[in-house]
């Protein structure tokens, strides 16, 4: 029988171990999934850890696939640590990529490069635009932001459906719902000639250090975090919730929409109904699996890419299903919200194996028969 | 992890100081090192014959040395193989090259590719894998398939219902709206309220045609009836297409018709006692007392052809090619047994008309939803014509979805 | 008046779908805890249900199925949320990625299964009256079973005392802890009996609704059921109108459609979830009637000694 022993303190061995051990334990379960499908275990796990890091072209795939997720994910680091908790990040993408399209159409042969500007400017305020639409419902009616964000997602797809149907409808398109191609001149520009990897990787990294500065040396950073962690405190403190609710929704909405745009002029070049890709979602859990930690959702952001990757050659290499993308992700997320246990508790055996405790040294030999229900 | 166990114990000895945390986390980053090693390691060894049990790859076995290596055939798919309707034939058709070739083709697919920036990462990886021949089975691998088919012009590319081409990229597509006329004549012959519904799934020209066509073709038999259209927005959802089909029965259609990819419109239909038609695929199975016909596709037979064609060396690009009951690609099957001899005897006149080219569906004169003309008597729509229906045709209820005129 | 009947006993149809799950999930919270993982049970319980109809041919079994299916996963989601203290609305989300992902891996050899004829339900004699007869009296006895469970739950909930000491656990498991109940065990209860009843609603929805099974067939139900119960403000009575009011919404717009109503059909498409946030904002516009009737204690972690 084993116990749960809260720490005094909270480890932080445990804090870089977790997702690693969480990571394992996703690996063994996945192994045993190959096995049971017949499949080469070996071969599966090669497909979603080392293919696609095997060439230079598929580096350039994995850091276009993780840019958005990197994004999305540093916005709702923000947005979970203040304890507000935005689960319509893809609507806020949506609204982004509508933004930035509709600027991106308004360029002519005349127009300049800096109308890329523009087009990512227009994708930030128009995921800043969804979300202040929940922060809005969630200040004056209080109404719930998970499920009201979450409704705007379908909204916002329907939004993006009539537009392609309708007015922004290609008319050289032989009434296909898609809107034009934008001219060349809109396009993020590509940083390797043959790939695709564009600025935005560069755009990311650079928000993972602004991010980094903002939560960990900025005061408005601390304010949001100690608002999320003890409300009660933040109020003493003097701490406004309602800024806070506004900055948390405005930052991961704004930038959602920035990956919508870069998605939209970038490797998409139009509009069409299939903007919407799931990263909104995805990105819940790179946020999770990278500690809500600027560093670590880099590191998150590049591993849910491996699985989506890995997924595809899993299909075509080997005639694995596609659904065990999805199987392995939500997998991941159990594992690491399970072993997350472990930062805050200690476990004990009888039998005393020690699990990553700093000098287990607390020699009382507490074996309390005391019931834990 | 035995050299992890070492790499521990002399840890502990120099590092004491730095505490297990510091211990730990280099063990734990030691083992996985160690991990990704093992795999890429095992990786350099000669692929395995994989034990495979459903793998659609077959077993890529050593070539006898006078044979030529099979060619590579790769397909992508924008639905899961299961669906039932769109997806599902088109690897009907796959494994039918694969019968027809035998040793000579080696296939694979990757099923739900999305109409988006992934596809073109997928193609690429076809390509890269050996595949010289690849189909995009759905219109939104146009834009993608066009970029890397600019890159890779050894490849040879097949897309589905687009419309642009390339020097090493052609297009196919099948005329629906002959299947979906067919399914009209039965419909105006089965209906008694003289109304009838199309469940629509996603407002392109293509389903616009379905739906006039479904409507001429009960007009034929039946010029009172009248057809009530719901859309849902998508190719498949079968909880939507289930409640559009409850409301349009509950509007006074007793046939209903579809242009989405499941079989929820006829089951809902047999529930309410009233008939349906199956689409895409053979639906009979799912609901034998409402089942009145299957509009089905057949791409095998182009599939076929365009193998051989490649296996022969005689393939080119550029063109496109809209498939129809003449070359097999469509047709009017297991009409049910309680229809009248007489509908079945025209549905065997038309199919016969369809293949030697004496029959046009879309013949004038056709009138506009407002009485106008659009196509004037004895005219016959040419192709560009019917690829820009955008409009309804006399009889069919309500607006056509995103059409700001009028 | 006819197509008005028939309008009615589709909404009837399709509000129970969501009832059921509604009602599983007030359960849930009632206790304090909050499953966001409701479309993954849902699904689970869908591709499970579907299975066991179509090998055994009878469709109680299938909800059994699903029931079951709901429960397992529920239990996970509980063992991890009470026990180990895990952020409850992360670990729902989870749930939902990964019932997602697993119902369309296991359910691969079924899309294209189908079950034996459905049957056809009617009350004799009540189903031949006028208007009503058509709208209320031909259905199938699970929608008569949620209108049953519902009247259920208010009866439990307010006037048993089993049902007290739910309330009491998600008010204040503190202080219920104090008097010596065992809250833990009594939040993993109610969690699976939730779960259970979601998986009765996945497996409706594959069993009857539209009987067949795709991946992904939920559609965002689950979602919705969860939106129902925090504007319904965890009172049994209004979830069931709830549930019946979104049904409606959702057929109403099919209707629209079919009677040509001259508006964008991705704007009556929208209709169900703008009004869901409608009702949501003027249910939640009174931060004090929230407060009086939200459970003090929901997504609030508990520690049994502090």
């Amino acid at each position: 029988m084993f116990k749960l022993e809260p720490r005094p303190e909270a480890s932080k061995a445990m804090s870089f171990l977790s997702p690693l051990l969480a990571l394992a334990i996703t690996v063994i379960l996945g192994t045993a999934l190959f096995m049971l499908l017949g499949k080469d275990p070996v071969r599966g796990l090669q497909m979603f850890f080392v293919e696609p890091l095997k060439s230079a072209y598929s580096l350039s795939e994995l850091a276009m696939k993780a840019t958005p997720l990197l994004l999305i994910g540093l916005g709702l680091a923000v947005c979970f640590r203040s304890n507000v908790w935005n689960i319509g990040a893809e609507g806020q993408f949506i609204l982004g990529a509508i933004a930035a399209g509709g600027v991106a159409m308004l360029a002519d042969k005349e127009t300049g490069r800096w109308i890329v500007l523009l087009v990512l400017v227009a994708g930030v305020m128009g995921g800043m635009l969804w979300a202040a639409l929940v922060a809005w419902l969630r200040d004056r009616f209080n109404a719930s932001e998970i499920l009201v964000s979450l409704m705007l997602v379908y909204v916002a797809e329907m939004v993006l459906s009539y537009l392609v149907y309708g007015p922004w409808k290609d008319p050289a398109g032989f009434n296909f719902p898609q809107s034009i191609s934008f001219l060349d001149v809109t396009k993020i520009p590509k940083l390797i000639i043959g790939s695709r990897v564009n600025v935005g990787v560069f755009i990311a990294l650079a928000a993972v250090a602004v991010f980094w500065i903002f939560l960990f040396r900025s005061y408005a950073g601390f304010q949001l975090q100690v608002g999320g962690l003890a409300p009660a405190a933040a109020r003493y403190a003097g701490f406004s919730s309602r800024k806070a609710l506004w900055t948390a929704l405005l930052i991961s909405g704004g930038m959602a929409g920035l990956a919508g745009a870069l998605e939209v002029a970038g490797p998409l070049g139009q509009l069409t109904p299939h903007v919407p890709a799931g990263y909104g979602f995805a990105a819940i859990i790179v946020a999770f699996v990278g500690r809500l930690h600027p560093v670590g959702i880099v590191f998150s952001a590049v591993l849910m890419s491996m699985f989506y990757i890995g997924g595809e050659l899993a299909q075509s290499r080997l005639g694995l299903p596609k659904s065990l993308t999805g199987v392995f992700q939500g997998l991941l997320l159990f594992s690491l919200l399970a072993c997350d246990t472990l930062v805050h508790y200690r476990v004990r055996w009888q039998s005393s194996k020690l699990k990553a405790t700093p000098a287990a040294i607390s020699a009382s030999n507490t074996s309390t028969a005391e019931s834990t229900a | 992890m035995i050299f992890t166990l070492v790499f521990l114990k002399m840890e502990k000895k120099h590092m004491f100081l730095n505490s297990k945390r510091q211990l730990l986390k280099t063990a734990a980053l030691t083992s996985l090192a160690a991990a990704a090693a093992l795999l890429a390691g095992c990786g350099k060894k000669p692929e395995a014959p994989a034990a495979a049990a459903s793998a659609p790859v077959a077993a890529a076995s050593a070539p006898a040395p006078a044979k030529p290596a099979p060619l590579k055939i790769a397909f992508a798919y924008v639905g899961p193989v299961g669906d039932g309707g769109w997806t599902f034939a088109h690897d009907n058709a796959r494994k039918a090259v694969e019968k027809e070739f035998g040793d000579r083709v080696v296939t694979s697919f990757v099923e739900k590719v999305p109409e988006a920036a992934d596809a073109e990462r997928v193609f690429r990886d076809m390509a890269s894998q050996g595949n010289t021949l690849i189909f995009g089975t759905t219109f939104g691998y146009m834009e993608p398939m066009l970029k890397v088919a600019a890159d890779l012009k050894d490849v040879k590319f097949e897309q589905a219902t687009g419309y642009k081409q390339a020097p090493n990229m052609r297009t196919y597509d099948s005329r629906t709206y002959e299947g979906a006329y067919m399914a009209g004549v039965i419909a105006g012959a089965m209906t008694k309220s003289n109304t009838l519904g199309v469940v629509g799934s996603i407002p392109i020209p293509e389903v616009i045609r379905n739906i006039n066509s479904f409507t001429m073709g009960a007009q034929s038999v039946n010029p009172k009836i009248k057809t009530k259209v719901v859309w849902i927005n998508e190719w498949f959802n079968p909880p939507k297409e289930t409640e559009a089909a409850q409301s349009l029965l509950n509007a006074g259609a007793d046939v209903l018709f579809q242009n989405t990819d499941s079989s929820a419109v006829l089951q809902t239909a047999e529930k309410a006692g009233k008939y349906a038609f199956g689409w895409d695929s053979d639906m009979t199975a799912y609901a034998p007392k409402a089942h009145l016909g299957s509009a089905i596709i057949n791409w095998a037979p182009y599939y076929i052809s365009a193998t051989r064609d490649v296996l022969d060396g005689k393939w080119t690009g550029g063109t496109g090619s809209w498939l129809g009951h003449k070359d097999g690609a469509i047709d009017m099957v297991s009409i049910a047994d309680f229809v009248p001899a007489e509908t079945k005897a025209k549905i065997d006149t038309i199919k016969a008309g369809l293949k030697d080219g004496s029959f046009s569906i879309w013949k004038g004169p056709i009138l506009g939803q407002n009485g106008k003309e659009v196509l004037k008597k004895d005219e016959i729509a040419d192709d560009k014509f019917l690829g820009g229906v955008k409009f309804y045709v006399k009889g069919v209820e309500g607006k056509v979805p995103g059409d700001d005129k009028k | 008046m006819e197509p008005f009947a028939l309008l009615l006993a589709a909404t009837l149809n399709a509000g129970t779908v969501l009832a059921f799950a509604s009602l599983g999930l007030l359960i849930n919270e009632r206790s304090g805890i909050v499953n966001l993982g409701a479309e993954g049970m849902m699904l689970v319980a869908a591709v499970a249900g579907f299975a066991v109809a179509v090998h055994s041919g009878n469709d109680w079994l299938g909800f059994a199925a699903g029931a079951v299916a709901g429960a397992l996963l529920a239990a996970v989601f509980g063992l991890l949320v009470i026990w180990l203290n895990t952020n409850q609305y992360a670990t729902g989300l989870a749930l939902s990625l990964f019932g997602a992902g697993f119902s369309a891996f296991v359910g691969i050899g079924y899309t294209q299964q189908k079950l034996l004829e459905r049957p056809r339900f009617a009350v004799p004699w009540l189903s031949d009256l006028p208007f009503v007869g058509t709208a209320l009296f031909k259905q199938h006895p699970m929608v008569y079973i949620a209108m049953l469970l519902t009247a259920g739950l208010a009866w439990f909930l307010y006037r048993s005392r089993a049902g007290l000491v739910l309330r009491a656990v998600g008010e204040s498991p503190e202080s219920a802890h104090a008097l010596g109940y065992p809250v833990r065990r009594i939040r993993l209860a109610a969690v699976m009996v939730g779960g259970a009843l979601c998986g009765v609603s996945g497996a409706y929805i594959s069993v009857v609704y539209t009987p067949l099974w795709v991946e992904g067939m939920i559609a965002g139900k689950g979602w919705i059921a969860l939106a129902l119960t925090t504007f319904a403000t965890w009172r049994p009575a209004r979830v069931l109108l709830g549930a019946y009011l979104f049904g409606g919404v959702t057929m109403l717009q099919f209707h629209l459609q079919g009677e040509g109503v001259d508006v964008p059909s991705q704007f009556l498409t929208m209709l169900p979830y703008l009004a869901t946030i409608v009702v949501l904002v003027l249910i939640s516009r009174n931060a004090a009637f929230i407060r009086v009737n939200m459970p003090a204690s929901i997504g609030k972690p508990f520690f049994p000694g502090g």
